[in-house]
């Protein structure tokens, strides 16, 4: 059975705030030089799914990823990782995408892989974390859809869930194929090995351009947009922070707990 | 100009009364129909929704289309979809709106791909731009590190509210509205994922989501013992213990109270944030938190930008020394 997992570079989450800019245009983010980035956490949940549907059937993982200057140390991961086949839709014309172009160009891809399973994506990236694409590639494909998935077990023709929900957890049957939006409760994302990662480097990564997928011009990046971007810009903080201090601790203590009553927090 | 008036939300019900979150969409949902002049109209799914329609009106709804639907417990996101579609058909709503819950983010999108139009997600802001009247949707994107205003030129203009961000409306029982009783057909769907089972975890004392004290622990506070003096700080002021995403790695807390981008995202009225630093990741999970205090020992610790208290200085005596200090003003 043919898996595809669906993943993002992204600039990383955990640089420090300090680092990040925002253009003086006020439409996009300057990425830092000193920063690399890193392959998006959610991304690396999902492809732990696969990995896990892998290590128990023989399943073929292949991971999909749109995006402009992808960096093939960073982009390569998931082969490391043990998926068997890369395909990368790199191009100027995805640059800017909104959701709806992303999932709509991700959708014709997976549609040109055909025979397809299951498809998983990531909960949100950590950039602009709309937390929608896997959804619009459901609908565009017209297949069910499950969300906060924590626990995949293929059989035949089906498959079960777990999903995870505000007060506890479902188990959910789906037919195959279907998309799974993946959560981080499936669990911590396995560290390349060296076999892997020698292998990935070795591994040619397979590139669609926009017409390999028969995509127009206008139904992708910016053109297809549909959820434009008026503004972006840093927050003012307006919470002054006042420090409390003391003596000793005792003091300080004392200090922060008679700010807090004077404030109706206590 | 549009031919599509009035708004639209999608409410929540919980044992067929109207959840917190259904409450927050119609304040502002009302805010936003005074300013237009148009009416609110709101969906219910429940068994028995008198009730809540009444709270519904009393909320600020002119119109409630309710749903009856049997075992409401048993169904998923799925089940909404076809009726909500239908019903938004008819409407043609200006506006659409529904809260960031796990059935709202589900629904959301997969109702904007069937309505030709886009959703703004996680929203804290809605406003109207001057010139073209369009929704001004603002949301924190790279993990708070920035705001973004998007619109769209489709309609309806639909947006997914961040929960806890909007306010409710001083409820009055005597607004009058209309109630419009509408036949589910939910049982029309094929092939939708079926639920066998559903499994409801309580957790001791609060969920994290709902604690009104949320005391949090970074990578400083180094063990499973550490935690325990966290705890004890909660327990004393009825909150819940949380924690950024290393002390979950490292496996000194359950994952299930990491806070941020990978886990929970929080609002309480006091949030004790004890040696973190203050990443991105952590921040964008608790920056809607209504009082942050900080207590690390690096001055220059991210997370004093975001704090309205902070104290510099080892959280080993701050936190105990707190604890009395506390429980004596408490037994007081």
């Amino acid at each position: 059975m043919k898996v595809v997992v669906c993943i993002k570079q992204v600039m990383d989450p955990e640089a420090p705030p300090s680092s990040f800019k925002i253009d003086s245009g006020g439409s996009s983010v300057v990425l830092p030089a000193s920063i690399s980035p890193v392959l998006d956490l959610y991304s690396e949940y999902a492809l732990e799914a696969a990995l896990k549907i892998k290590d128990a059937s023989n399943a073929q993982v292949i991971a999909v990823s749109l995006g402009v200057n992808l960096q093939r140390d960073v982009i390569k991961k998931p082969l490391s990782m043990g998926a068997d086949d890369l395909i990368l839709l790199e191009d100027e014309a995805f640059a800017d995408s909104d959701s709806w172009t992303t999932a709509y160009a991700l959708a014709m891809a997976i549609k040109k892989i055909n025979d397809y399973g299951l498809i998983l994506c990531g909960r949100q990236s950590a950039d602009w974390g709309n937390g929608q694409v896997g959804l619009i590639i459901a609908e565009i494909l017209g297949l069910p859809v499950v969300t906060m998935v924590r626990k995949i077990d293929v059989s035949d023709k089906k498959t079960i869930i777990e999903r995870t929900f505000e007060d506890g957890y479902e188990v959910v049957e789906v037919p195959l194929p279907c998309v799974l939006i993946v959560s981080n409760e499936i669990g911590e994302p396995r560290y390349p090995n060296i076999r892997g990662i020698m292998a990935a480097k070795k591994k040619e990564v397979i590139a669609w351009k926009p017409s390999d997928i028969k995509l127009e011009a206008s139904q992708i990046g910016f053109s297809g947009r549909r959820n434009n971007l008026s503004r972006l810009f840093q927050p003012v903080r307006n919470s002054k922070c006042e420090l409390i201090t003391g003596d000793t601790p005792e003091e300080t203590a004392l200090n922060l707990a008679t700010k807090l009553r004077e404030n109706k927090l206590l | 100009m549009t031919d599509h008036k009035g708004i639209l939300i999608f409410g929540e019900t919980l044992n067929d009364t109207l959840s917190g979150t259904a409450k927050e969409i119609l304040g502002c949902g009302r805010k936003l129909s005074d300013i237009l002049a148009e009416e609110v109209t709101i969906i219910l799914f429940g068994k028995d929704l008198n009730k809540a329609a009444q709270e519904a009106i009393a909320y600020g709804a002119d119109t409630v289309y309710k749903a009856n639907v049997s075992r409401l417990d048993e169904i998923g996101s799925d089940f909404y979809i076809p009726d909500i579609e239908k019903i938004a058909k008819q409407v043609q709503p200006r506006i659409f709106l529904m809260s960031q819950t796990a059935t709202g983010s589900n629904i959301a999108p997969r109702l904007a791909y069937r309505l030709n139009t886009a959703v703004t997600t996680d929203c804290i802001e809605l406003g109207f731009d001057k010139d073209s009247g369009l929704l001004q949707q603002t949301r924190p994107v790279y993990g708070g590190n920035a705001l973004a205003i998007f619109t769209s030129e489709l309609h309806p203009q639909m947006s997914v509210l961040r929960p806890k961000v909007f306010s409710p409306i001083q409820p009055d029982s005597s607004r009058q509205g209309n109630i419009i009783e509408i036949e589910s057909i939910t049982s029309e769907i094929k092939d939708k994922p079926k639920i066998l089972k559903r499994v409801i975890q309580k957790s001791d004392g609060f969920r994290l989501e709902d604690a009104p004290v949320i005391v949090t622990g970074g990578r400083g506070i180094g063990s499973i013992e550490g935690f325990k003096q966290l705890e004890e700080l909660a327990t004393i002021l009825k909150g819940a213990v949380g924690a950024s995403r290393p002390p979950c790695d490292n496996g000194w807390v359950p994952n299930s109270v990491q806070i941020g981008l990978t886990g929970k995202i929080v609002a309480p009225a006091l949030y004790f944030a004890v040696a973190l630093s203050g990443s991105s990741q952590h921040v964008s999970g608790c920056s809607g938190s209504k009082n942050i205090i900080a207590v690390n020992k690096d001055p220059e610790a991210n997370i004093f930008n975001v704090a309205r208290f902070g104290i510099v200085g080892d959280w080993k005596k701050i936190i105990p020394a707190l604890t009395d200090e506390i429980k004596k003003r408490l037994a007081e």
